[in-house]
């Protein structure tokens, strides 16, 4: 199953697209049936620092009822917490640390990278794994548009309008996106 | 498929009850000579592994014993601080156990109240109205599950990723603390729950979930 030409399918194209795993296929087809609301709400990128480079929403019904800013670092502040709580309660040694976690109607996917890099989506709650996505988020959009652009590299600001119209792009042609209805 | 503890948290955020049902300890002896090549530094009141990790001693691993007497705190049992003792060339060859601290008791209820605490920012953040706290967590390793009763009661459970069942396990607990505490007229809301009905009916119900995989409704 291919994915449907969008820019951002442009450039993967020197890159082999990994097969749609069977479980997102099918989304697509449920998704399409518009028998499930499946949608990602809203995604942010923190840098190791604590900042928020980026931040966007599709889909999002509520906000946190604070100011942006607080809302950044009020995230990164329980993602930072999670992080050493689940370090501390994990029964044994963990090679990837903390995942996702889901409440009653969202589900948060958390992707680290090495150089301390945190991609966060909130995701309905049938979006299981969100994990591959970020990673591709980091490796075909971050590290193309944002590290490589020599320009941007000097003060990781994430200005570029080509990143976020990509990301805008890739996020909606996601096979678990589907716009709600007003 | 392993349950490995369940913690029971009041309304104030207050740890009331713990039990750990299966905690795998990896550990490492090794005799070592002069000079360490591990690096040791002092965290939390521990000895731990901070650089050198090798053959499954990990970075972040303490130091459990020396030479088979287990250690205190950063202190050896005689009360020599560890990492001055492993400074004396005169020491070695000495015998080191490695492994993952043991949470005390303490660690325990500081990690309780800071879940309880991410429970309530889980549902403050949350990009849809009327959402609960944090329900599951998932790491590699373990997920953490956690029911919260309409008193504010939060029953969690930590087990392997790929355990199911968890959810009616949940409420088989509920159910046992509503039977076996809140009936007992000697146990007081709110308080460390210290019933033996609800420990040994809290144990046989692990042993259920554990060896169907999956709990079954109505026992």
């Amino acid at each position: 199953m291919t994915r449907r030409s969008t820019p951002s399918s442009e450039m993967v194209a020197n890159r082999t697209t990994p097969p749609l795993e069977p479980s997102l296929s099918i989304a697509r087809e449920r998704a399409g049936t518009g028998e499930t609301q499946m949608t990602v709400h809203n995604l942010y990128i923190f840098d190791r620092n604590g900042n928020c480079l980026y931040y966007n929403e599709w889909n999002r019904k509520k906000q946190a009822g604070i100011s942006k800013d607080e809302e950044y670092k009020l995230m990164y502040g329980m993602l930072f917490s999670i992080r050493s709580f689940v370090s501390k309660m994990s029964p044994l040694d963990m090679k990837e640390g903390f995942l996702s976690f889901q409440t009653s109607r969202y589900r948060l996917h958390y992707y680290e990278t090495p150089s301390g890099l945190k991609f966060v989506m909130n995701t309905d709650l049938s979006v299981s794994n969100a994990r591959e996505t970020l990673q591709h988020i980091y490796s075909n959009l971050y590290v193309e548009l944002i590290v490589k652009n020599p320009v941007c590299s000097s003060a990781p600001s994430l200005d570029s309008e080509v990143f976020s119209s990509r990301l805008d792009a890739f996020i909606r042609a996601l096979p678990y996106y589907s716009p709600r209805a007003a | 498929m392993v349950i490995f503890s369940v913690y029971v948290v009041n309304k104030a955020g207050g740890l009331i009850y713990q039990y750990d049902n299966y905690v795998p300890r990896a550990e490492v002896e090794k005799t070592f000579s002069y000079p360490l090549d591990l690096v040791l530094k002092h965290h939390d009141e521990k000895v731990v592994v901070s650089f050198g990790q090798r053959d499954g001693i990990r970075v972040g691993h303490a130091v459990l014993s020396i030479n088979g007497v287990d250690v205190v705190g950063k202190n050896t049992s005689e009360g020599k601080d560890i990492l001055e003792y492993l400074k004396d060339p005169s020491n070695y060859p000495v015998s080191i156990r490695f492994g993952r601290a043991r949470l005390s008791s303490n660690e325990k209820l500081m990690l309780a109240s800071m879940f309880h605490s991410l429970f309530a920012i889980g549902s403050q953040l949350s990009p849809e109205a009327g959402s609960s706290g944090i329900e599951m967590l998932e790491t590699d390793v373990f997920k953490l599950h956690c029911f919260q009763t309409l008193t504010g009661i939060k029953f969690i459970v930590l087990a392997d990723p790929r355990q199911s069942g968890i959810d009616a396990l949940l409420r088989k607990i509920y159910e046992i603390y509503s039977d076996f505490a809140l009936k007992n007229p000697f146990y007081s809301l709110e308080m460390p729950i210290r019933c033996e009905l609800f420990d040994q009916n809290l144990k046989s119900a692990l042993e259920v979930a554990e060896k169907a995989g999956n709990f079954g409704a109505g026992s």
